[in-house]
């Protein structure tokens, strides 16, 4: 059970998908203006990511080397199209907002990259627990942002008002540039981070 | 509808998929090549003739697929993903083995790119945007031309700047990567400026 959990912690912080390995920040950045997107993007990208790594690890001992590539994104797509057709039904005012974010999780690096370096060498279990931790991983960040983002440029979360109404809100923050701007602070502060870790050793 | 409030069409398609709606610095993707390539001139120009290339050419391919075969069978909500992707993944494949064996000078100015172009968003957000719309062949391609010269833009624009930026005093928070993301933070900011320029 340890070794489950600590996999599932690997993905939360120190191998974290979006922070640590800098992949996938497409969808990070465009889907980081309202709280509700972010969770929208989350929950696609888990219902994407989890059921791959277990399809991938279960048939990787009968997937030739060397048209492997295809066959992950073939699953991958499968099950894109599965999840889009969910948040389509279920979600469909936030849906249309970012719909094209979630047709392209199809070619988001994160997945395929898990499926090449985890599920292609793991066993189904741990695989599966892998998938749950990246998906955290990136909801965490993803929402992280999120909610900064549309509590000071609009002043609510997730819709709801939270701060008092005397509070002008910074529009530039759900605009484009914000998303920008957030990201190189937070890769900034990271590497800041780990530099002075690395001065430390 | 006339032929010449097509044309006025065409030119707002262009206008807008190029600058207003700049494909990376308001929409978002492509950013692995943006701030991955964009270290030195010649790479940007390489990845953006490629991007060029593969966008407009997979753009015509998946508008026949999906008006040919999948509209007519009722199967696009279900297979439009997976046979773009497969179909976009073989055509770049394809046209690398072909430029390797056809013309090794093209190869090496545009060949090293394509393997990194068979995952790019760009690609496969071209063909969606384009059936999301309901455009038709030639607005496909007009769409598509527009997409990759405003991701030749922005690739050159931020490649530009990054060889300034080598030699100017960065502070020590943004070094390397941050940097090149405030950078495009400030472009973008710019960028917004041109929204509302067509009604």
């Amino acid at each position: 059970m340890k070794k489950y959990l600590k996999i599932i912690w690997d993905g939360i912080s120190p191998a974290n998908p979006v922070l640590i390995i800098a992949i996938g920040l497409c969808s990070v950045i465009a889907v980081s203006n309202s709280v509700k997107s972010a969770l929208l993007m989350t929950f696609s990208f888990g219902l994407v990511l989890i059921p791959s790594e277990i399809i991938i690890s279960t048939i990787r001992k009968l997937i030739p080397d060397e048209i492997r590539v295809p066959i992950f994104v073939v699953v991958i797509a499968a099950f894109t199209t599965m999840s889009v057709l969910l948040s389509r039904a279920y979600f469909t005012a936030i849906y249309d907002v970012i719909k094209l974010y979630i047709l392209l999780i199809v070619v988001n690096c994160i997945i395929i990259g898990r499926a090449e370096a985890f599920a292609y060498v793991h066993p189904v279990v741990e695989s599966l627990f892998d998938g749950i931790g990246m998906t955290i991983g990136y909801g965490w960040v993803l929402t992280a942002i999120a909610v900064v983002r549309e509590l000071l440029g609009k002043g609510t979360l997730a819709g709801i008002q939270v701060l008092p109404q005397s509070f002008q809100p910074a529009l530039i923050m759900i605009l484009p540039p914000a998303g920008f701007l957030m990201i190189g602070i937070l890769v900034g502060a990271l590497e800041t981070y780990l530099r002075k870790k690395g001065d430390k050793k | 509808m006339s032929f010449s409030h097509y044309l006025v069409d065409l030119a707002k398609i262009f206008v807008s998929s190029s600058i207003i709606n700049n494909i990376i610095l308001i929409q978002f993707l492509g950013l692995c090549s943006y701030i991955g390539l964009t270290d030195n001139m010649s790479s940007s120009i390489g990845m953006s003739f490629a991007v060029i290339f593969v966008t407009v050419s997979s753009s015509i391919l998946t508008w026949v697929i999906d008006h040919w075969i999948l509209i007519p069978s009722h199967l696009q909500p279900v297979l439009q993903i997976t046979s773009f992707i497969l179909v976009i993944g073989s055509f770049v494949g394809l046209v690398q083995i072909y430029l390797k064996k056809a013309s090794p000078n093209l190869y090496k100015a545009m060949g090293i790119y394509l393997p990194l172009i068979a995952t790019n968003c760009i690609i496969l957000g071209v063909t969606f945007i384009n059936s999301m719309n309901n455009y038709d062949f030639i607005q496909s391609i007009v769409e598509a031309i527009g997409i990759s010269l405003g991701y030749t833009l922005a690739m050159i624009m931020l490649a530009g700047i990054r060889e300034r930026l080598r030699n100017s005093d960065v502070p020590q928070f943004f070094k390397g990567k941050a940097i090149a993301f405030m950078v495009s933070g400030i472009l973008a900011l710019a960028f917004l400026g041109f929204q509302g320029m067509i009604k």
